[in-house]
Protein backbone atom coordinates (compact mmCIF):
# COMPACT_ATOMS: atom_id res chain seq x y z
CA UNK A 1 0.00 0.00 0.00
CA UNK A 2 2.26 2.89 1.13
CA UNK A 3 1.38 6.68 2.38
CA UNK A 4 -1.32 8.79 0.30
CA UNK A 5 1.52 11.61 -1.82
CA UNK A 6 -0.07 15.00 -2.23
CA UNK A 7 0.64 18.50 -3.73
CA UNK A 8 1.06 21.44 -1.64
CA UNK A 9 2.87 24.05 -3.85
CA UNK A 10 3.90 24.45 -7.19
CA UNK A 11 7.00 26.98 -8.47
CA UNK A 12 7.72 27.22 -12.11
CA UNK A 13 9.83 29.48 -14.38
CA UNK A 14 8.30 29.62 -17.91
CA UNK A 15 9.04 30.96 -20.85
CA UNK A 16 5.52 32.20 -21.02
CA UNK A 17 5.15 33.30 -17.29
CA UNK A 18 7.17 32.63 -14.16
CA UNK A 19 5.31 32.09 -11.02
CA UNK A 20 1.91 30.10 -10.51
CA UNK A 21 -0.49 33.21 -11.50
CA UNK A 22 1.26 34.24 -14.22
CA UNK A 23 1.80 30.85 -15.82
CA UNK A 24 -2.03 30.30 -14.85
CA UNK A 25 -2.98 33.22 -17.12
CA UNK A 26 -0.81 32.10 -19.80
CA UNK A 27 -1.77 28.58 -20.23
CA UNK A 28 -5.68 29.24 -20.12
CA UNK A 29 -4.92 32.12 -22.62
CA UNK A 30 -2.58 30.06 -25.02
CA UNK A 31 0.26 32.42 -24.38
CA UNK A 32 3.26 31.83 -26.58
CA UNK A 33 6.79 32.28 -24.87
CA UNK A 34 8.63 31.38 -28.31
CA UNK A 35 10.78 34.28 -29.66
CA UNK A 36 13.33 34.60 -32.08
CA UNK A 37 16.76 34.77 -31.26
CA UNK A 38 18.90 37.43 -32.95
CA UNK A 39 22.08 35.65 -31.63
CA UNK A 40 21.03 31.90 -33.21
CA UNK A 41 21.19 33.63 -36.52
CA UNK A 42 24.62 35.34 -35.71
CA UNK A 43 25.65 31.49 -35.31
CA UNK A 44 23.94 30.46 -38.79
CA UNK A 45 21.96 27.84 -36.83
CA UNK A 46 18.91 26.62 -38.68
CA UNK A 47 16.64 27.03 -35.72
CA UNK A 48 16.59 30.53 -34.38
CA UNK A 49 13.87 30.67 -32.35
CA UNK A 50 13.44 29.31 -28.64
CA UNK A 51 11.66 29.52 -25.72
CA UNK A 52 13.77 31.59 -22.44
CA UNK A 53 11.99 33.07 -19.04
CA UNK A 54 12.00 36.76 -18.69
CA UNK A 55 14.25 36.00 -15.77
CA UNK A 56 16.50 38.61 -14.05
CA UNK A 57 18.66 37.98 -11.55
CA UNK A 58 16.90 40.31 -9.68
CA UNK A 59 14.60 38.26 -8.64
CA UNK A 60 16.43 36.01 -6.90
CA UNK A 61 16.81 39.77 -4.73
CA UNK A 62 14.68 37.75 -1.23
CA UNK A 63 15.81 34.33 -2.16
CA UNK A 64 19.24 33.40 -1.21
CA UNK A 65 21.62 35.57 0.42
CA UNK A 66 23.43 38.66 -1.00
CA UNK A 67 26.64 36.64 -0.86
CA UNK A 68 25.90 33.96 -2.35
CA UNK A 69 23.80 35.84 -5.24
CA UNK A 70 27.10 37.67 -6.35
CA UNK A 71 28.87 35.13 -8.12
CA UNK A 72 25.91 32.78 -9.07
CA UNK A 73 26.05 32.75 -12.85
CA UNK A 74 24.46 29.64 -13.68
CA UNK A 75 20.77 30.03 -15.24
CA UNK A 76 19.77 26.73 -14.45
CA UNK A 77 20.75 27.03 -10.96
CA UNK A 78 19.34 29.92 -10.82
CA UNK A 79 15.55 29.16 -12.30
CA UNK A 80 15.87 25.97 -10.20
CA UNK A 81 16.12 28.19 -6.70
CA UNK A 82 13.33 30.56 -8.02
CA UNK A 83 11.20 27.30 -8.30
CA UNK A 84 11.67 25.73 -5.80
CA UNK A 85 11.53 28.31 -3.01
CA UNK A 86 8.30 29.67 -4.68
CA UNK A 87 7.00 25.93 -3.96
CA UNK A 88 8.00 26.15 -0.67
CA UNK A 89 6.52 29.57 0.02
CA UNK A 90 3.80 28.71 -2.12
CA UNK A 91 3.09 25.48 0.46
CA UNK A 92 3.05 27.77 3.16
CA UNK A 93 6.45 27.64 4.64
CA UNK A 94 9.02 30.07 5.73
CA UNK A 95 12.21 30.37 3.58
CA UNK A 96 14.46 30.18 6.25
CA UNK A 97 14.46 26.98 8.81
CA UNK A 98 17.19 27.27 11.43
CA UNK A 99 17.65 23.39 12.23
CA UNK A 100 17.80 20.54 9.67
CA UNK A 101 15.15 19.54 8.62
CA UNK A 102 15.59 15.40 8.66
CA UNK A 103 12.14 14.63 7.15
CA UNK A 104 12.36 17.27 4.04
CA UNK A 105 14.50 16.06 1.06
CA UNK A 106 14.90 17.31 -2.32
CA UNK A 107 15.06 15.72 -5.84
CA UNK A 108 16.13 18.23 -8.34
CA UNK A 109 16.94 17.50 -11.90
CA UNK A 110 19.43 18.43 -14.84
CA UNK A 111 20.87 17.74 -17.55
CA UNK A 112 24.20 19.70 -18.68
CA UNK A 113 25.60 22.09 -16.05
CA UNK A 114 25.41 25.43 -17.27
CA UNK A 115 28.09 25.77 -19.84
CA UNK A 116 28.61 29.44 -20.24
CA UNK A 117 30.19 28.51 -16.32
CA UNK A 118 32.12 26.14 -18.09
CA UNK A 119 33.26 28.15 -20.69
CA UNK A 120 34.26 30.74 -17.96
CA UNK A 121 36.99 27.63 -16.55
CA UNK A 122 38.07 26.68 -19.79
CA UNK A 123 38.78 29.83 -20.81
CA UNK A 124 40.57 30.88 -17.38
CA UNK A 125 42.61 27.89 -17.68
CA UNK A 126 43.82 27.24 -20.87
CA UNK A 127 45.07 31.19 -20.61
CA UNK A 128 47.00 29.90 -17.72
CA UNK A 129 44.86 31.91 -15.17
CA UNK A 130 43.30 29.43 -13.14
CA UNK A 131 44.22 31.18 -10.07
CA UNK A 132 41.75 34.11 -11.11
CA UNK A 133 38.88 31.61 -10.95
CA UNK A 134 37.96 31.72 -7.74
CA UNK A 135 35.42 29.79 -5.21
CA UNK A 136 32.22 30.17 -7.24
CA UNK A 137 33.18 27.87 -10.29
CA UNK A 138 33.08 23.98 -8.54
CA UNK A 139 29.39 24.30 -6.72
CA UNK A 140 28.43 25.60 -10.55
CA UNK A 141 29.43 23.13 -13.14
CA UNK A 142 28.83 20.34 -10.94
CA UNK A 143 25.48 18.31 -11.23
CA UNK A 144 24.43 18.48 -8.34
CA UNK A 145 25.13 22.65 -7.76
CA UNK A 146 21.12 22.71 -8.29
CA UNK A 147 19.81 20.59 -5.10
CA UNK A 148 22.88 22.04 -3.21
CA UNK A 149 21.56 25.37 -3.48
CA UNK A 150 18.04 24.37 -2.79
CA UNK A 151 18.91 22.65 0.19
CA UNK A 152 21.19 24.36 1.51
CA UNK A 153 18.95 26.94 1.60
CA UNK A 154 16.03 25.88 3.45
CA UNK A 155 18.25 23.63 5.37
CA UNK A 156 17.03 20.17 4.13
CA UNK A 157 17.95 17.15 5.59
CA UNK A 158 16.65 13.96 4.13
CA UNK A 159 17.54 12.84 0.60
CA UNK A 160 19.12 15.08 -1.33
CA UNK A 161 19.34 13.91 -5.50
CA UNK A 162 19.83 15.29 -8.53
CA UNK A 163 18.66 13.15 -11.18
CA UNK A 164 19.24 13.23 -14.93
CA UNK A 165 17.53 11.45 -17.26
CA UNK A 166 17.48 13.54 -20.34
CA UNK A 167 13.63 14.60 -21.41
CA UNK A 168 12.56 12.65 -18.77
CA UNK A 169 14.14 14.30 -15.97
CA UNK A 170 11.22 16.27 -14.71
CA UNK A 171 8.41 13.72 -14.41
CA UNK A 172 11.51 11.34 -12.77
CA UNK A 173 12.20 13.67 -10.02
CA UNK A 174 8.70 13.63 -9.54
CA UNK A 175 8.22 9.97 -9.32
CA UNK A 176 11.27 9.70 -7.13
CA UNK A 177 10.08 12.07 -4.33
CA UNK A 178 6.90 10.51 -5.23
CA UNK A 179 8.24 6.62 -4.04
CA UNK A 180 10.37 7.96 -0.85
CA UNK A 181 7.24 9.30 0.65
CA UNK A 182 5.12 6.19 -0.44
CA UNK A 183 7.47 4.20 1.32
CA UNK A 184 7.84 6.14 4.26
CA UNK A 185 11.47 7.14 4.37
CA UNK A 186 10.34 10.92 4.17
CA UNK A 187 7.56 13.13 4.95
CA UNK A 188 8.01 16.20 2.56
CA UNK A 189 10.17 15.94 -0.66
CA UNK A 190 10.64 19.02 -2.81
CA UNK A 191 11.20 18.27 -6.37
CA UNK A 192 11.41 19.19 -10.06
CA UNK A 193 13.36 19.91 -12.25
CA UNK A 194 15.81 23.03 -14.42
CA UNK A 195 17.13 23.42 -17.73
CA UNK A 196 18.90 26.03 -19.16
CA UNK A 197 19.77 25.38 -22.93
CA UNK A 198 23.34 27.59 -23.50
CA UNK A 199 23.88 28.13 -27.25
CA UNK A 200 26.50 25.24 -27.29
CA UNK A 201 23.69 22.58 -26.21
CA UNK A 202 21.60 24.19 -28.37
CA UNK A 203 24.03 23.88 -31.35
CA UNK A 204 24.03 20.19 -30.81
CA UNK A 205 20.57 19.88 -31.13
CA UNK A 206 20.50 22.12 -34.10
CA UNK A 207 23.02 19.81 -35.95
CA UNK A 208 21.44 16.74 -35.42
CA UNK A 209 18.22 18.30 -37.61
CA UNK A 210 15.81 17.45 -35.31
CA UNK A 211 14.70 21.80 -34.55
CA UNK A 212 12.28 23.46 -36.19
CA UNK A 213 13.98 25.70 -38.90
CA UNK A 214 10.56 26.67 -41.02
CA UNK A 215 9.07 29.43 -38.73
CA UNK A 216 12.10 31.74 -37.92
CA UNK A 217 10.03 34.64 -38.90
CA UNK A 218 6.78 32.91 -37.10
CA UNK A 219 8.38 32.30 -33.85
CA UNK A 220 4.86 31.80 -32.00
CA UNK A 221 4.30 29.48 -34.95
CA UNK A 222 7.32 27.74 -34.78
CA UNK A 223 6.33 25.08 -32.23
CA UNK A 224 3.49 23.00 -34.12
CA UNK A 225 2.95 19.54 -31.83
CA UNK A 226 1.05 16.69 -34.01
CA UNK A 227 0.52 19.29 -36.91
CA UNK A 228 1.21 18.16 -40.26
CA UNK A 229 3.68 20.73 -40.55
CA UNK A 230 5.80 20.09 -37.31
CA UNK A 231 8.96 20.46 -38.56
CA UNK A 232 11.42 19.71 -35.58
CA UNK A 233 10.60 20.92 -31.34
CA UNK A 234 12.24 24.18 -30.23
CA UNK A 235 14.26 24.36 -27.06
CA UNK A 236 13.50 25.96 -24.19
CA UNK A 237 14.13 26.87 -20.72
CA UNK A 238 12.99 27.07 -17.33
CA UNK A 239 12.24 25.31 -13.94
CA UNK A 240 9.39 23.55 -12.38
CA UNK A 241 8.86 22.58 -8.63
CA UNK A 242 6.39 20.55 -6.74
CA UNK A 243 6.20 20.38 -2.60
CA UNK A 244 5.31 16.92 -2.52
CA UNK A 245 3.67 15.81 1.29
CA UNK A 246 2.74 12.53 3.03
CA UNK A 247 -0.90 12.94 2.94
CA UNK A 248 -1.60 12.84 6.80
CA UNK A 249 1.75 14.85 7.32
CA UNK A 250 -0.49 17.66 5.28
CA UNK A 251 -3.44 17.56 6.89
CA UNK A 252 -1.70 17.81 10.15
CA UNK A 253 -0.02 21.29 9.42
CA UNK A 254 -3.54 22.34 7.71
CA UNK A 255 -1.91 22.43 4.38
CA UNK A 256 -3.74 23.24 1.30
CA UNK A 257 -3.33 20.31 -1.15
CA UNK A 258 -3.17 21.18 -4.48
CA UNK A 259 -3.74 17.38 -6.56
CA UNK A 260 -3.02 13.99 -5.35
CA UNK A 261 0.04 11.94 -6.87
CA UNK A 262 -1.66 8.79 -7.56
CA UNK A 263 0.84 6.96 -8.97
CA UNK A 264 3.79 6.35 -11.43
CA UNK A 265 6.48 4.56 -13.55
CA UNK A 266 9.92 5.24 -14.60
CA UNK A 267 11.47 2.72 -17.06
CA UNK A 268 13.65 2.30 -20.20
CA UNK A 269 12.89 -0.18 -23.39
CA UNK A 270 16.39 -1.03 -23.09
CA UNK A 271 17.38 0.59 -26.42
CA UNK A 272 15.84 -2.72 -27.89
CA UNK A 273 12.84 -3.19 -30.74
CA UNK A 274 12.97 -0.11 -31.65
CA UNK A 275 14.48 1.85 -29.38
CA UNK A 276 18.25 3.42 -29.39
CA UNK A 277 19.80 6.18 -28.24
CA UNK A 278 17.31 8.22 -29.49
CA UNK A 279 14.11 6.83 -30.02
CA UNK A 280 11.70 5.43 -27.28
CA UNK A 281 11.43 1.71 -27.97
CA UNK A 282 7.07 1.36 -28.05
CA UNK A 283 7.38 -1.47 -25.53
CA UNK A 284 9.10 0.23 -23.08
CA UNK A 285 6.51 3.25 -23.24
CA UNK A 286 3.48 1.34 -23.06
CA UNK A 287 4.82 -0.49 -20.17
CA UNK A 288 6.05 2.78 -18.32
CA UNK A 289 2.27 4.20 -18.88
CA UNK A 290 0.71 0.50 -17.69
CA UNK A 291 3.21 0.19 -15.05
CA UNK A 292 1.50 3.90 -13.74
CA UNK A 293 -1.59 3.25 -13.83
CA UNK A 294 -1.29 0.07 -11.63
CA UNK A 295 0.68 1.97 -9.36
CA UNK A 296 -2.14 4.15 -9.34
CA UNK A 297 -4.58 1.51 -9.15
CA UNK A 298 -7.08 3.14 -11.86
CA UNK A 299 -8.54 1.81 -14.67
CA UNK A 300 -7.46 3.95 -18.15
CA UNK A 301 -11.16 4.65 -18.17
CA UNK A 302 -10.69 7.40 -15.47
CA UNK A 303 -8.34 9.33 -17.26
CA UNK A 304 -9.37 12.84 -18.47
CA UNK A 305 -6.12 13.93 -20.30
CA UNK A 306 -3.13 13.09 -21.72
CA UNK A 307 -0.35 15.41 -21.02
CA UNK A 308 2.09 13.92 -23.70
CA UNK A 309 5.70 14.49 -24.59
CA UNK A 310 4.31 15.48 -27.95
CA UNK A 311 7.58 17.74 -29.14
CA UNK A 312 6.42 18.30 -32.52
CA UNK A 313 8.87 15.86 -34.51
CA UNK A 314 7.91 12.63 -36.60
CA UNK A 315 7.85 10.69 -33.08
CA UNK A 316 4.55 12.49 -32.13
CA UNK A 317 2.46 10.10 -34.30
CA UNK A 318 4.22 7.11 -32.59
CA UNK A 319 3.81 8.50 -29.30
CA UNK A 320 -0.23 8.57 -29.74
CA UNK A 321 -0.48 5.15 -30.82
CA UNK A 322 1.92 4.54 -27.81
CA UNK A 323 -0.58 6.24 -25.34
CA UNK A 324 -3.49 4.61 -27.68
CA UNK A 325 -2.22 1.16 -26.88
CA UNK A 326 -1.19 1.61 -23.53
CA UNK A 327 -4.75 3.14 -22.48
CA UNK A 328 -6.32 0.67 -24.94
CA UNK A 329 -8.70 3.62 -25.75
CA UNK A 330 -9.29 4.95 -29.17
CA UNK A 331 -11.35 7.88 -31.71
CA UNK A 332 -13.83 9.51 -29.35
CA UNK A 333 -12.94 7.39 -26.85
CA UNK A 334 -9.52 8.72 -26.13
CA UNK A 335 -9.16 10.84 -23.60
CA UNK A 336 -8.37 14.84 -24.16
CA UNK A 337 -4.63 15.27 -25.23
CA UNK A 338 -2.86 18.38 -25.17
CA UNK A 339 1.15 19.13 -25.45
CA UNK A 340 2.53 22.20 -23.38
CA UNK A 341 5.03 22.47 -26.17
CA UNK A 342 2.91 24.15 -28.24
CA UNK A 343 3.25 27.42 -25.84
CA UNK A 344 6.59 26.88 -24.56
CA UNK A 345 8.87 24.65 -26.49
CA UNK A 346 10.69 21.66 -25.42
CA UNK A 347 12.61 22.50 -21.80
CA UNK A 348 14.37 19.30 -21.96
CA UNK A 349 15.39 18.31 -18.52
CA UNK A 350 12.73 21.19 -17.35
CA UNK A 351 9.76 19.52 -19.41
CA UNK A 352 8.51 17.26 -17.09
CA UNK A 353 8.24 19.46 -13.96
CA UNK A 354 7.11 22.80 -16.11
CA UNK A 355 4.22 20.34 -18.12
CA UNK A 356 3.51 18.79 -14.71
CA UNK A 357 2.97 22.25 -13.13
CA UNK A 358 0.69 23.18 -15.79
CA UNK A 359 -1.29 19.29 -15.41
CA UNK A 360 -1.69 20.59 -11.83
CA UNK A 361 -3.29 23.34 -12.77
CA UNK A 362 -5.44 22.27 -15.20
CA UNK A 363 -7.09 20.00 -12.32
CA UNK A 364 -7.35 22.55 -9.77
CA UNK A 365 -8.71 25.33 -12.43
CA UNK A 366 -10.83 22.37 -14.74
CA UNK A 367 -9.81 23.39 -17.97
CA UNK A 368 -7.52 21.10 -20.62
CA UNK A 369 -5.37 23.86 -22.17
CA UNK A 370 -5.05 24.60 -25.99
CA UNK A 371 -2.66 22.99 -28.52
CA UNK A 372 -1.26 26.17 -29.97
CA UNK A 373 -0.58 26.43 -34.11
CA UNK A 374 -2.69 22.60 -34.72
CA UNK A 375 -4.23 24.31 -38.14
CA UNK A 376 -3.09 21.29 -39.51
CA UNK A 377 -3.26 17.89 -37.58
CA UNK A 378 -1.34 15.09 -38.96
CA UNK A 379 -4.13 12.82 -40.72
CA UNK A 380 -2.98 9.62 -39.28
CA UNK A 381 -3.11 11.48 -35.22
CA UNK A 382 -6.53 11.91 -36.54
CA UNK A 383 -7.55 8.52 -37.21
CA UNK A 384 -5.81 7.75 -34.31
CA UNK A 385 -7.96 9.56 -31.82
CA UNK A 386 -10.07 11.82 -33.86
CA UNK A 387 -10.14 15.74 -33.88
CA UNK A 388 -12.52 16.07 -30.86
CA UNK A 389 -9.66 15.22 -28.60
CA UNK A 390 -7.12 17.65 -29.60
CA UNK A 391 -8.64 21.12 -28.12
CA UNK A 392 -7.27 23.96 -30.00
CA UNK A 393 -8.88 26.41 -27.98
CA UNK A 394 -9.17 26.17 -24.15
CA UNK A 395 -11.96 23.64 -22.70
CA UNK A 396 -13.89 24.07 -19.71
CA UNK A 397 -14.54 20.67 -18.47
CA UNK A 398 -13.85 18.88 -15.14
CA UNK A 399 -10.20 17.31 -15.49
CA UNK A 400 -10.36 14.72 -12.36
CA UNK A 401 -6.93 12.81 -13.22
CA UNK A 402 -4.32 13.51 -15.96
CA UNK A 403 -1.70 11.00 -17.05
CA UNK A 404 1.53 12.63 -17.84
CA UNK A 405 4.37 11.30 -19.41
CA UNK A 406 7.77 12.21 -20.81
CA UNK A 407 10.45 10.33 -23.15
CA UNK A 408 13.97 10.73 -23.75
CA UNK A 409 17.20 10.13 -25.06
CA UNK A 410 18.61 7.05 -23.82
CA UNK A 411 15.65 5.42 -24.60
CA UNK A 412 13.96 6.30 -20.72
CA UNK A 413 10.71 6.79 -19.58
CA UNK A 414 8.74 8.30 -16.79
CA UNK A 415 4.89 8.47 -16.59
CA UNK A 416 2.81 10.36 -13.75
CA UNK A 417 -0.63 9.82 -12.87
CA UNK A 418 -2.05 12.69 -10.69
CA UNK A 419 -5.37 12.99 -9.44
CA UNK A 420 -8.11 15.67 -7.58
CA UNK A 421 -7.30 15.40 -4.05
CA UNK A 422 -10.32 13.65 -2.39
CA UNK A 423 -10.57 12.00 1.16
CA UNK B 1 49.16 54.69 0.23
CA UNK B 2 48.96 54.28 4.00
CA UNK B 3 46.90 52.11 5.90
CA UNK B 4 43.72 54.12 6.54
CA UNK B 5 43.59 54.37 2.79
CA UNK B 6 43.98 50.74 2.05
CA UNK B 7 41.24 50.03 5.06
CA UNK B 8 38.62 52.25 3.04
CA UNK B 9 39.21 50.29 0.18
CA UNK B 10 39.84 46.91 1.46
CA UNK B 11 35.81 47.92 2.54
CA UNK B 12 35.13 47.92 -0.90
CA UNK B 13 36.88 44.58 -1.63
CA UNK B 14 35.02 43.19 1.48
CA UNK B 15 31.79 44.28 0.61
CA UNK B 16 30.29 41.39 -1.55
CA UNK B 17 31.34 38.66 0.93
CA UNK B 18 29.71 40.08 3.77
CA UNK B 19 26.04 40.20 4.72
CA UNK B 20 26.93 42.31 8.16
CA UNK B 21 27.22 45.88 6.14
CA UNK B 22 27.21 47.53 9.40
CA UNK B 23 29.83 45.74 10.51
CA UNK B 24 32.03 45.89 7.76
CA UNK B 25 31.81 50.09 8.11
CA UNK B 26 32.83 49.90 11.39
CA UNK B 27 35.67 46.92 10.59
CA UNK B 28 39.07 48.08 12.86
CA UNK B 29 42.41 46.18 11.92
CA UNK B 30 41.41 44.10 14.67
CA UNK B 31 38.27 42.97 12.53
CA UNK B 32 38.73 39.06 11.91
CA UNK B 33 37.18 38.20 8.52
CA UNK B 34 35.61 35.18 9.54
CA UNK B 35 34.84 35.40 12.94
CA UNK B 36 33.03 38.82 12.96
CA UNK B 37 32.28 39.31 9.54
CA UNK B 38 31.21 36.07 8.87
CA UNK B 39 32.58 35.56 5.71
CA UNK B 40 32.69 31.91 3.95
CA UNK B 41 36.25 30.43 4.54
CA UNK B 42 36.04 30.02 0.84
CA UNK B 43 35.53 32.80 -0.24
CA UNK B 44 38.76 34.49 1.26
CA UNK B 45 40.56 32.90 -2.00
CA UNK B 46 37.46 35.30 -3.82
CA UNK B 47 39.21 38.19 -1.74
CA UNK B 48 42.74 37.41 -2.67
CA UNK B 49 42.06 37.43 -6.40
CA UNK B 50 39.63 41.09 -5.62
CA UNK B 51 42.13 42.18 -3.98
CA UNK B 52 45.65 41.47 -6.44
CA UNK B 53 43.52 43.42 -8.93
CA UNK B 54 42.29 46.20 -6.75
CA UNK B 55 45.42 46.95 -6.22
CA UNK B 56 47.28 45.89 -8.75
CA UNK B 57 49.71 43.30 -7.22
CA UNK B 58 50.01 39.95 -6.47
CA UNK B 59 49.68 37.48 -3.46
CA UNK B 60 51.40 34.21 -3.25
CA UNK B 61 50.47 31.39 -1.40
CA UNK B 62 52.22 32.02 2.05
CA UNK B 63 51.47 35.34 2.05
CA UNK B 64 47.72 34.35 1.21
CA UNK B 65 47.58 32.68 4.60
CA UNK B 66 48.17 35.16 6.79
CA UNK B 67 44.88 37.25 5.80
CA UNK B 68 42.64 36.25 8.28
CA UNK B 69 42.02 39.80 9.77
CA UNK B 70 41.75 43.20 8.27
CA UNK B 71 45.44 44.14 9.95
CA UNK B 72 47.07 41.36 8.33
CA UNK B 73 45.24 42.03 5.13
CA UNK B 74 46.92 45.44 5.30
CA UNK B 75 50.04 44.34 6.21
CA UNK B 76 49.85 42.13 3.18
CA UNK B 77 48.85 44.26 0.91
CA UNK B 78 51.23 47.26 1.81
CA UNK B 79 53.90 44.98 1.58
CA UNK B 80 53.12 44.06 -2.02
CA UNK B 81 52.36 48.00 -2.59
CA UNK B 82 55.47 48.66 -1.12
CA UNK B 83 57.47 46.19 -3.53
CA UNK B 84 55.77 47.25 -6.58
CA UNK B 85 56.64 50.73 -6.11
Amino acid sequence: MGNRVVITGLGVVSPNGIGVTDFLKAIQNGVSGIKFVPEYEDLKFNCQVAGHPEFEWEQLRNYISETSLYGLKGKGIAYGIKAALDAWMDAGNEIVSEETLWETGCVFGSSVADTDVIKTAITRVDAKESKKLGSRVVEQIMNSGITAYISGRLGLGNKIINNSAACATGTQAIFMGYEYIKYGMAKRMVVGSSEFVDRYVFGGFDSMRVLSRKFNDEPERASRPMSMSAGGFVPGSGAGAFVLEDLDYALNRGATIYAEVLGGSTNSGGQRNGGSMTAPSSAGVVRCIQDAMNDAKINPAAIDLVSGHLTATIADKLEIQNWVEALKRKGDNFPLVNSLKSMVGHCLSAAGSIEAVAAVLQIKHNFAHANLNLEDPNPEILELIGANNLPVTKVDRVINVVAKANFGFGDVNSCLIISKYAN
Amino acid sequence: MDRTAILSELKKVLSPYTENKEQLNGITEDTDLIKDLKINSANLVDIIIDAESQYNIEIDFDAAEKMYNVGNCIDVISEKLNKTA
